[in-house]
Parts: C-alpha cells; sequence; structure tokens
C-alpha cells in the first residue's frame, strides 16, 4: 500500500496539475468570449436577414402606391430614397467590429423605418389604397417584417450586453485586453431627438385628392 | 446616521456596531433597488402554462373549453406540433405584438427538436387577436395567412360576441394550414418526453467531458490515496451523485457510476497502482452498487411538473412572426 503510494506520487501531482489547469484556463473566459462571439455574430446576421426582408418588400409597396392617383410625391420619394441609402452601405458581418460603420448602417435604416412609417400613415387618408387587397397585404407584411426586426434588434442587444459583461469585468477583462478583444456596439433609438420632441398633430387633408 | 444605532439591531456574535448598520443600509439599498426594478416592469405578467387553453379572462365556459384543449390534444397527438390558447383580459401598457413575444419566449411552445408551435392571444378589453407563430411553422402559416384567419374566421364570430366559434374556426384554419406542412410524425409516447419549460435539457457534453477527462483523473488521484478498493468505490458513488445531479435521472446516474467503477475499479486507468485483481474487481462491484443506490435515491425527484398533463415542449423560437388584428 504504501510502496504503491510512494511510486503513484508524481502522477497524482501530475493529474491535479492538469485538473488545475483545466480549470484555470476556463476560469479565464477564452471559451466563454468564444461562444458570446459568434452569439453577437448569429445575431446580427438575423438582423441583417430581417432588414434585407423589409427592404425586398419595399419595391412592392411602391408600386402599388404609385399606382394610386396623386398620392403625395414627396412621401413615396423619401421611401426610395431611404431605400437607397439603405442599401448602398455594404452590410457584413464585420460590421459588428466596427463602430463607425455600424452606426451609419443603423442611421439609415432608421431613415427607412421613419419614412416607411410616414408613408404608411399617409396611405391612411386615400380611400382607393384601403380598399385595395394587395396595398392592405403588403401592410400585413410590412407589419410582421417590422416586428421580426424588433425581435431580432432585441436579441442582438442582449447578447451583446453579455459579450461587453465579459469584455469589462474582472478577470475576464484581462482575456479579453491579451486577445484585443472590444466592447460591440449595439443598437440605440434611432432618433432621439425626434422622440425627445411631440409630434405635431395635423387633421389636415393633402390638397390633391 | 445615529437613528440607526437607536435601532438595537440583535447582533450575530458579538460583531462590532459598524457591522450591523451597515448591514442595514445595504439592506435598504436592496429594498430600494428591488423596488425600482418593480416599478420598472409594470408590464402584465406572464400567467402560468397550465393548460392548452389558458383562459384567465374567462370568456369560455367550462365545456367550450373543454372542447378546445380536446380539439388541440387531438392535433397534437395526431400531427405533432402544439397549439396554445392564451385568453387575457388586457396586454396594457404593451401592445399585444411584444406581449404575444413575451409569453412565446417564455413558454417556448413546440417539440424541443422541431420547435412548432402557434401561440393565439387574445386581448378581451383591448379587442385585438394575435396569432404568434414560431419559426418552424412561418412556412406553414405566413403572416398573410395568419391575418387571413384572425380576419376571415376569427373576429366576424367575436363581433357577434360568440368567442368559442371564432376561437373553434380559428383553430380549424390554423390546423389546416400547418397539416399541409411535412413535419415529422410525433414520438409515440408523448408523456416520455422531456420536462418541459426548458429547464428539462441538461448539458450532455459536459457531462461526457466529466466522465473521460475527470473520471480517470480523479480515480487516479483516489485510489492512489486510499488504495484501488476504496479509491474506485469513491469515484463511482461521486460519479453517481454527480450524473443524478446533472442529469436528475436515476437511470444515467446509475450507468454513469457504473462506467467509473469500470474505468477505474477494473480497468484501472489513471492509476498506476497494482492491487490484485479480485479486488479491485470486488471493489469495483461495491462502487458499481453504490452508484446505483445514490442514483435510485433520486428516484421521485427525477420527474416533474407532469400533473398537469400538458407541458410545453420546449422547443419554439418565437421570433416575430404571425399577425394581429381586430374587432
Amino acid at each position: 500500500m504504501s510502496r504503491s503510494n510512494f511510486r503513484s506520487a508524481p502522477r497524482a501531482a501530475l493529474a491535479a496539475a492538469t485538473l488545475g489547469s483545466a480549470l484555470l484556463l476556463s476560469g479565464c473566459g477564452y471559451n466563454d468570449f468564444q461562444r458570446l462571439d459568434e452569439d453577437v455574430k448569429g445575431g446580427w446576421a438575423e438582423v441583417l436577414n430581417q432588414y434585407q426582408r423589409r427592404s425586398d418588400l419595399i419595391p412592392n409597396i411602391v408600386a402599388t402606391v404609385k399606382g394610386e392617383a396623386g398620392f403625395e410625391q414627396d412621401t413615396l420619394t423619401k421611401v426610395i430614397q431611404a431605400r437607397a441609402a439603405a442599401t448602398s452601405i455594404q452590410a457584413t458581418p464585420e460590421l459588428v467590429n466596427n463602430p463607425e460603420a455600424f452606426k451609419k448602417f443603423q442611421d439609415a435604416q432608421g431613415q427607412l423605418t421613419g419614412a416607411l412609417s410616414r408613408l404608411m400613415v399617409v396611405s391612411e387618408q386615400y380611400p382607393n389604397l384601403k380598399a385595395n387587397a394587395a396595398f392592405q397585404d403588403l401592410r400585413v407584411q410590412l407589419e410582421g417584417t417590422e416586428n421580426r426586426i424588433t425581435v431580432a434588434r432585441n436579441r442582438y442587444i442582449k447578447t451583446v450586453q453579455q459579450y461587453n459583461v465579459l469584455t469589462r469585468s474582472f478577470p475576464t477583462n484581462l482575456t479579453a485586453m491579451i486577445f484585443s478583444y472590444a466592447v460591440k456596439p449595439s443598437f440605440t433609438v434611432a432618433n432621439e431627438a425626434a422622440i425627445s420632441t411631440p409630434p405635431a398633430v395635423s387633421f389636415d387633408k393633402p390638397a390633391s385628392k | 446616521m445615529s437613528w440607526l444605532h437607536t435601532l438595537r439591531l440583535p447582533r450575530l456574535g458579538g460583531a462590532p456596531a459598524w457591522a450591523s448598520s451597515w448591514a442595514l443600509v445595504l439592506g435598504l439599498l436592496w429594498g430600494a433597488l428591488v423596488s425600482l426594478g418593480a416599478q420598472a416592469q409594470a408590464v402584465q405578467a406572464v400567467p402560468a402554462l397550465s393548460a392548452r387553453v389558458v383562459d384567465s379572462a374567462g370568456l369560455l365556459s367550462a365545456d367550450q373549453r373543454a372542447a378546445l384543449e380536446q380539439k388541440l390534444a387531438a392535433f397534437e397527438a395526431q400531427a405533432g406540433p402544439q397549439i396554445v390558447l392564451l385568453l387575457v383580459a388586457s396586454t396594457q401598457p404593451e401592445d399585444i405584438a411584444s406581449y404575444a413575444q413575451r409569453v412565446g419566449d417564455a413558454w417556448k411552445i413546440g417539440r424541443r427538436t422541431v420547435g412548432d408551435g402557434i401561440l393565439l392571444l387574445v386581448a378581451r378589453d383591448d379587442r385585438k387577436v394575435r396569432i404568434e407563430v414560431a419559426k418552424a411553422l412561418e412556412g406553414a402559416v405566413p403572416d398573410l395567412a395568419a391575418r387571413q384567419i384572425i380576419d376571415r374566421l376569427i373576429t366576424p364570430a367575436f363581433k357577434r360576441g360568440d368567442y368559442a366559434a371564432g376561437l373553434d374556426a380559428g383553430i380549424d384554419g390554423l390546423i389546416a394550414r400547418v397539416r399541409g406542412e411535412g413535419l415529422p410524425a410525433p414520438t409515440p409516447a408523448p408523456g416520455a418526453g422531456h420536462s418541459g419549460n426548458g429547464g428539462g435539457g441538461f448539458d450532455w457534453q459536459a457531462l461526457a467531458l466529466f466522465f473521460f477527462v475527470g473520471v480517470p483523473v480523479v480515480g487516479g488521484v483516489l485510489s492512489s490515496l486510499l488504495g484501488r478498493k476504496l479509491g474506485s468505490v469513491v469515484t463511482a458513488g461521486g460519479t453517481g451523485a454527480l450524473a443524478w445531479g446533472l442529469s436528475t435521472s436515476a437511470v444515467v446516474a446509475g450507468v454513469a457510476g457504473l462506467v467509473a467503477l469500470l474505468l477505474v475499479g477494473v480497468m484501472g486507468v489513471g492509476s498506476s497502482g497494482r492491487g490484485p485483481g479480485g479486488r479491485g474487481g470486488l471493489g469495483g462491484a461495491l462502487g458499481g452498487l453504490s452508484g446505483v443506490l445514490l442514483g435510485g435515491g433520486g428516484f421521485g425527484g427525477g420527474r416533474s411538473g407532469g400533473g398537469g398533463g400538458f407541458r410545453s415542449g420546449g422547443g419554439g423560437d418565437f421570433g416575430g412572426g404571425g399577425a394581429s388584428g381586430g374587432w
């Protein structure tokens, strides 16, 4: 008994060292970084996916609205321009590591959201459009897409939050420093200034009707 | 801060005065934080998923409820997808879409491996209906189809005040849509599924890692310290207990204990000690027995939440698909 005890002592020490280093490695959060980084990428891809879905829907909406005689041209042009601006930005997965490009992308999509919701509000004033089944169908699809965008953005925000907490808290911030993992950008309210001012409510009908 | 000291808190084992007052300050801060959090969460709570038809608004009679319940149960048994009906008084201050999203995230209706769930939500006082579709069924029930089901089947009856007929027609519409989708057939014994609500799945990977790395290492250390017999018994017992704790399944625990015992006691993995084979085998057998017994001790705790007759498969991922309507 004592002989085998003596003989296996170095082996036990080695085993303990292996176990200890394995614990140390998992304690520094390296694997957590890898997992969350992939989660963030996946979340971002889903956001892009839903924005693309909306972008694909817009030509149909524009075409239907154009068929309505005397529709407010200004509103329509704004949607077309905003879509062009939003699609001109190359939306790549690497965008999440570049806060400036991320902000530009987000601003462009925010503009499009604003222009589209304005279009939908204005379209309420045209009885022909309201009775147009194709337009109502498009409206439902747009509604669903906006919903999906909201969900995807929410999930992205939550994942990025986890990642950023890991990046900034001790001791995993040391790992982040060694491998130069930076805090990732997240969504904010698209137009804070616009939200803090009350909307102007107008009951005027458009002149051309 | 002098008022704190006049409170005369009972002190723990001669702790200094500043410790108790500090604890009180911390407690107050914590209380303030908690109440702040409660204030920020002034949204409607998600009700417990007690059945396929959760009627917290009291719109249905017992018979109507049972009939709908039976229809949904029959469909699930036959085809697999889970459809749940939730009737609430109101979703204010949230709109119905975000409330439905929260309910979907909490309940995760749909089979674990397929994720095929649909939530039909009615807000009585808001006069709003929503069909929330899990991602797996967005192809079968696109937003437009959901909207048409609401507009053509559900709301006409709701306008007459006949909620049961509207819900019945709506569920028929949904079933007809989902039936066309080539979904995998349901498992023969629905009662033997995972324990629901997403908490049932445990980390097989972690268990396997623990098994093939941890057991030989720990077993080696223990058998060199305690001798092979006692070492293998302790390792197998520990493995069984840990496996039971991780998986909450007595069977998994027993198997884990036995395998650990085989690894350490009989094959001598990780140990350089050369005890007589017979004694190692005996120790192994003892260890395996203790593993099984330890695992068996947890038999009652292994199954939980099965009383209601229905539980969520825990696989539904709701990504905002579906449509809303009003009446």
